[in-house]
């Protein structure tokens, strides 16, 4: 936090504060951001391997296959949102600040989905190409994932929060993450199914819109509870 | 009012008054399954359409509903303990978990069993009610496993209730992206069970069997909650004067 200022730190100082400090350990720590992307990629190579190299096959499971893989790979990364904190101490430190916890929360919770969120919406039309995927699909496809990732950083959040601490705690947290997150797979491969099939998509990317906008207005809170009673 | 919200509250108190209630929730509920169950069984018409097939929503559509109002009474009790601190809704929404966890998988047991004959399938991945009911159980699942890994039972209340009301929230979009992710799917939703129009013979044995499922959960409730009840509050002077009292069969 910078130092000498005399007014006493507003909310978005707080907010700005985690956000940098969590940007700065994601740089500091390149593996945490790098891995899940190995990762998504991968699991997206293990479906032509499996499957067969049909490319009318490939074509038509690519939305489901990459909007799997970026599911996967995002629950992967959730594990690590809370843990070092935890282990460190650092998010007791958060908990007593006189900053309101929601608003921290959210701070990393959005630092999660700058450095995990962010690079698969980058990294995914480079593997719709190799699905062979046409221009339009692929802008849908990254539109919803987009979207999408937001919901899942989000969501997943609140699973990290609740898990954080516990032996066990990975699987656990899919347990938990993965029957809340279907709505956002259901509407993010339909969306991409439909570009592709030429048909009209909006209904499904205003949804995909609406569920991130009320999981950024909700979250945070249920987020924030489930920090306060993982560590009491 | 609150005096008596309050004396609720109170484990020794609830502890005799569901010990009075149960059997008044149970016996009324067994005897309108056995009326709804006969009824339904060998009384009812058969279907003009699905002939004796349909009769399985005798068990079908009671565990359904139960299933999601299960689920409804957990999160509500997490809320109430959240909010208000109180031990028995706590003890409450850990009760009702694997209870509306064995309804869901009956339900989705007997739907299942009804689409063989009328689907020609065990399992129709097109229908939005049976996706529903299966996602149900993944959120009860979840449930119970985070309530299983926290070993302190204060915080594995207060973090499950956070993971029951999130799951509420849910649950209505579950249901509708579910819903537009089959309409898109062709038409899976062959047959409706049972119709607007519904004959009497086949009606009110469905609604006997309802309320009965209804009845006999709510004392399946209290039979677990006074379980839990009991031991939560081990080491209170309560549960071992009452363990110790000559002659008492609680």
């Amino acid at each position: 936090m910078k130092n000498g200022s005399a007014r006493t730190p507003g909310l978005l100082d707080g907010f700005v504060a985690t956000l940098r400090r969590d940007l700065l350990l994601a740089w500091k720590r390149p593996g945490d951001v790098l891995n899940p992307l190995f990762f998504f990629a991968m699991v997206c190579t293990l479906f032509p391997l499996a499957t067969g190299p049909s490319v009318q096959q490939l074509q038509f499971a690519a939305p489901g296959v990459l909007w799997v893989a970026a599911l996967l790979a995002m629950l992967l990364s959730l594990n690590s949102l809370f843990l070092a904190d935890h282990e460190d101490g650092s998010l007791e430190q958060l908990l007593v600040s006189p900053q309101p916890l929601v608003v921290l929360a959210l701070g990393k919770t959005f630092a999660h989905w700058l450095t995990n969120g962010l690079p698969l919406v980058v990294l995914s039309p480079l593997v719709a190409v190799a699905f062979r995927l046409p221009g339009a699909t692929i802008q849908v496809l990254m539109l919803t994932l987009l979207l999408g990732t937001i919901s899942l950083s989000l969501i997943g959040s609140i699973g990290a929060a609740l898990t954080v601490g516990l032996h066990r705690g990975t699987a656990l947290l899919s347990l938990l993450v993965l029957p809340l997150a279907m709505p956002v797979l259901i509407f993010g491969t339909r969306t991409v199914s439909l570009a592709a099939a030429g048909d009209g998509y909006a209904a499904g990317v205003l949804a995909l819109a609406a569920y991130a906008l009320g999981a950024l207005s909700l979250a945070p809170y249920a987020t924030a509870a489930a920090l306060r009673v993982s560590n009491e | 009012m609150w005096k008596w919200f309050h004396q609720l509250a109170s484990p020794p108190h609830f502890f005799r008054l569901a010990s009075v209630l149960i059997p008044w929730l149970a016996w009324p509920g067994y005897a309108l399954i056995a009326y709804g169950t006969f009824a339904g069984l060998f009384v009812a018409p058969p279907d003009y359409q699905q002939s004796d097939a349909f009769r399985i929503i005798y068990v079908h559509v009671p565990a359904a509903y139960l299933s999601m109002m299960a689920y409804m009474i957990m999160a509500i009790a997490g809320g109430i303990g959240l909010i208000w601190r109180m031990k028995l809704a706590h003890a409450v929404a850990a009760s009702a978990a694997p209870i509306g966890a064995s309804f869901t998988f009956l339900a989705l047991a007997s739907g299942s069993v009804w689409g063989r004959p009328m689907w020609g399938t065990w399992w129709e991945w097109g229908d939005p009610r049976l996706m529903s009911e299966l996602l149900m159980l993944f959120l009860y699942i979840g449930y119970m496993a985070l309530r299983s890994a926290i070993d302190d039972t204060t915080k594995a209340d207060k973090a499950s209730a956070v993971l029951a009301l999130v799951g509420a929230v849910n649950v209505p979009v579950i249901h509708y992206s579910v819903e537009w992710w089959s309409s898109l799917h062709q038409g899976a939703t062959l047959i409706r069970e049972g119709g607007p129009a519904m004959d009497a013979a086949m009606l009110y044995p469905l609604l006997a069997n309802i309320l009965g499922f209804s009845l006999v959960f709510g004392a399946l409730l209290l039979r677990r909650v006074r379980s839990e009840v009991l031991r939560r509050e081990g080491r209170t002077r309560w549960v071992r004067e009452l363990v110790l009292a000559p002659g008492d069969s609680a």
